[in-house]
């Protein structure tokens, strides 16, 4: 029996919850402590968890370097879209009250795109600077 | 507070680089939880998660790459102690003038503040006062601030992507 | 005295302070690149406290509007300080990437061993 076979385990058993918890954190930002960047860290240390312990070439089954790579401008690209649409109704950039029907929905839904905006560009930062080290010293 | 000077104390004496890099990520978690008494929770998710997780690991990954435990012995710098200690010293005396901790009619809890305190669920229907500020009043330092993230990660896949090239260290080796 | 009574309601000033000092003499006063860069960032873990401190308000809670309460901290130096880890931990990356690129090249991270190699060539 090899010594991190806890390790391993316990890795596999806690993961789930980890993801479960970023995914809590994000949408949950709006009525307790959270929001996009919390999360997004939570969500990369999901994937450096599974590196530490299984292995980069696991890690890269998960999240392979193609997506993550494409991930960190898609979160700047959904950030600025939002403020696009308040452009293109002929209000101001970033103006969410004409995402719905009346103002209030629409800042919610505007704080909603935009926090997931921020999650995805965190997410693929954290996860890419890891790849970038990792894969230095091979 | 003082838990937290205590560590920082050692950080600066210590010279083994791995003790360093995990005395502070302790330094992260304390200063998180000062943070929470502090009122600030989401400063305090943040400091805990980036502090002590993320720049841990990263510093760990550098030690790994870089191959050096420690570094090498220190020369006495009086110069510097003389600098910062008269830089703190005329800091300490600068904070003087700030309202002692935790007055409520202090400058900075008038003009905008009871504005969004009080707007913020009617106008955006968020109770999370410092997300809506975020995301919403103050969304395009956010624009910005996700801009600069953005900015690091394809600095830091720049510089440590592609293969090695062989700088000096590795020509002085090769070469007898 | 009057100094020592002021010293004792600013000692949370007081602590924050020695914190920046400290940090700044790693940075100036140490040669190893990556204690450099840790001394970087408890330099800029005691702004944040800097800022946050003056926000508390004894007897107030976190800000989270909520019918029970009425009293809440200041949010807005929260909202601040939360983009100025980011941008911390950014840098910290950046930083840490460009010390690795350093050693390849030039087989150390001691500054004044890099430095002499400069002056040689």
């Amino acid at each position: 029996m090899s010594l991190d076979l806890i390790l391993r385990v316990g890795t596999k058993l806690i993961l789930p919850f980890i993801v479960l918890f970023a995914l809590y954190v994000q949408f949950h930002g709006d009525f307790g402590p959270g929001g996009g960047f919390q999360a997004g860290v939570i969500a990369a240390a999901t994937v450096i968890l599974i590196a530490i312990t299984f292995g980069l070439r696991a890690a890269h089954r998960i999240a392979p370097q193609a997506v993550v790579e494409r991930m960190i401008p898609l979160g700047v690209l959904i950030y600025a879209g939002t403020g696009f649409a308040g452009l293109l109704a002929g209000h101001n950039y970033l103006d969410y009250s004409v995402l719905s029907h009346d103002a209030a929905h629409g800042h919610e839904l505007g704080i909603f795109l935009v926090e997931t905006g921020v999650l995805v560009t965190v997410t693929g930062t954290m996860t890419a600077v890891f790849y970038a080290f990792a894969e230095r010293g091979r | 507070m003082t838990l937290l000077a205590v560590v920082t104390v050692a950080i600066v004496r210590q010279r083994n680089l791995f003790a360093v890099v995990i005395l502070s990520g302790i330094y992260s978690f304390l200063m998180a939880s000062l943070l929470i008494v502090l009122d600030a929770v989401d400063v305090a998710m943040t400091e805990a998660s980036v502090g002590a997780g993320i720049s841990t690991v990263v510093l760990l990954a550098t030690l790994h790459l870089v191959k050096t435990r420690e570094m090498g012995p220190v020369r006495p710098r009086p110069m510097a102690l003389l600098i910062t200690a008269g830089t703190g010293g005329l800091l300490v005396w600068g904070t003087f003038v700030l309202p002692p901790f935790g007055t409520p009619d202090a400058v900075i809890h008038g003009h905008v503040v009871p504005r969004y305190l009080a707007d913020t669920v009617r106008e955006t229907g968020v109770p999370n006062v410092v997300t809506s500020v975020l995301a919403d009043y103050r969304g395009y330092d956010t624009l910005g601030e996700t801009t600069v993230i953005f900015t690091a990660g394809i600095g830091v896949m720049l510089l440590l992507r592609g293969a090695r090239r062989r700088g000096r260290a590795d020509q002085d080796r090769a070469a007898p | 005295m009057e100094l020592l009574s002021t010293l004792a309601a600013h000692y949370n000033y007081v602590i924050t302070v020695f914190l920046m000092m400290a940090g700044l003499y790693v940075v100036i006063a140490r040669g190893n690149l990556v204690k450099k860069l840790v001394g970087l960032s408890i330099f800029q873990t005691s702004v944040y406290l800097l800022y946050i401190e003056p926000g508390k308000i004894l007897g107030g809670t976190a800000p989270i509007i909520d019918p029970a309460f009425t009293l809440y901290s200041n949010p807005l130096p929260h909202v601040l300080i939360l983009t100025a880890i980011v941008v911390g931990v950014a840098t910290l990356a950046l930083g840490l990437a460009l010390v690795v690129r350093i050693n390849e090249s030039y087989g150390t991270i001691e500054e004044d061993q890099i430095l002499r190699e400069d002056r040689e060539t």
